[in-house]
């Protein structure tokens, strides 16, 4: 049986600390950006993304399965689309499909 | 304000994050309603908590009946990065007004790695509006896509193996958006190479929040020759 008022705890509390997380730098820095945070404002972004996409593939297994094979085929699929024609519809839909028909026919 | 043309840019903008948010809600929410949760649990958390990993862990934080401090704990370690994200825009949300504080709440990956560059906007758009409706936008589908899994619950039988891709699709494109600038390639090297470092000896579950903290130490170090060569902005 669910406990219906430990669950709705449990979600006041993994709410709560994530919107603390997310809020506390606004709140920190309401008055004025130091200048450290306004340099990291400016150049963090470019490292994050690539580290998403370092993230998006820390279950690939490159020593064995398909190596990654799949993956990367996609993600090559993907850059190479947006570098040519710089739309991102296009390029999310594509690789997507590539990548399902990849596992779901080529590398099962 | 809200007119017309600044919608339509939102909208247009969040689509990339519309396929992903929909079907990984809908994971979430054929996951909680397969632990017994009704069909009003899934929304409850995709508007009060609004975060994609976390709701998956969180569903086996309820299923287990966990402590209250152990559920805090487990939330801090896997959001903490979120932490990285508010810093990083501060400064572009500060005129936002009230609009501010639901957009750093809603400040998932997906809508900062939509917003982080500050996109350029076309004429008659309002940024602070455009930034609240992404963040807005993001949330529906997010909310809707849970609604859609609570529904169906483990009557789902289309083989999506593999959708979940579109999420690293969305950021490998906008990497290679922004690799075109020369100026942001050492921020992105610096990146990714200390990821994959840190993915090496941490491995998949730990490796995030030591990444950025090598990211921001690296970033500094390299502060002088970011900014005398006019900085990446």
């Amino acid at each position: 049986m669910i406990n219906v008022f430990h669950s709705l705890a449990l979600i006041a509390v993994m709410a709560l600390v994530t919107a603390v997380l997310r809020l506390a730098p606004f709140i920190l820095f309401s008055k004025n950006t130091p200048k450290p945070v306004m340099y990291l404002g400016n150049v963090l972004p470019y490292a994050i993304i690539a580290m998403l996409v370092v993230y998006c593939f820390r279950e690939v297994d490159f020593m064995s399965g398909s190596h990654g094979i799949p993956e990367l085929i996609a993600a090559a699929l993907t850059a190479a689309l947006h570098k040519w024609r710089h739309n991102t519809l296009l390029s999310i839909l594509a690789g997507t499909i590539c990548y399902m028909l990849l596992i779901q026919f080529v590398f099962v | 304000m809200i007119n017309k043309r600044t919608v339509k840019a939102a909208f247009i903008t969040s689509l990339p994050v519309m396929a992903g948010y929909i079907v990984l809600g809908t994971g979430f929410g054929v996951l909680l309603a397969s632990k017994g949760y009704s069909f009003w649990w899934a929304p409850l958390m995709s508007v009060t908590m609004y975060a994609g990993a976390m709701q998956y862990v969180g569903v086996s934080i309820l299923a287990e009946g966990a402590s209250l401090i152990s559920a805090a704990l487990m939330t801090l370690m896997v959001n903490a990065r979120h932490l990285f994200y508010g810093i990083s825009m501060v400064e572009s949300y500060r005129d936002m007004g009230w609009k501010k504080w639901y957009a750093a709440f809603g400040l998932t990956d997906e809508t900062y790695s939509l917003l982080s560059t500050d996109p350029p906007l076309p004429d008659g758009v309002d940024r602070s509006s455009f930034n609240f409706l992404v963040t807005l936008m993001n949330q529906c589908y997010w909310i809707i896509g849970g609604m859609i899994g609570a529904a169906l619950g483990t009557a789902l039988s289309f083989n999506s193996a593999g959708i979940d891709f579109s999420m690293t699709a969305l950021f490998v494109s906008i990497f290679v958006e922004q690799w075109e600038k020369k100026e942001n390639r050492l921020p992105a090297v610096i990146g990714f190479a200390i990821s994959v470092v840190c993915l090496i000896i941490f491995g998949a579950d730990g490796f995030l929040i030591p990444a950025m903290l090598c990211i921001c130490a690296a970033l500094f170090l390299v502060r002088p020759r970011i900014e005398k060569g006019g900085g990446a902005k």
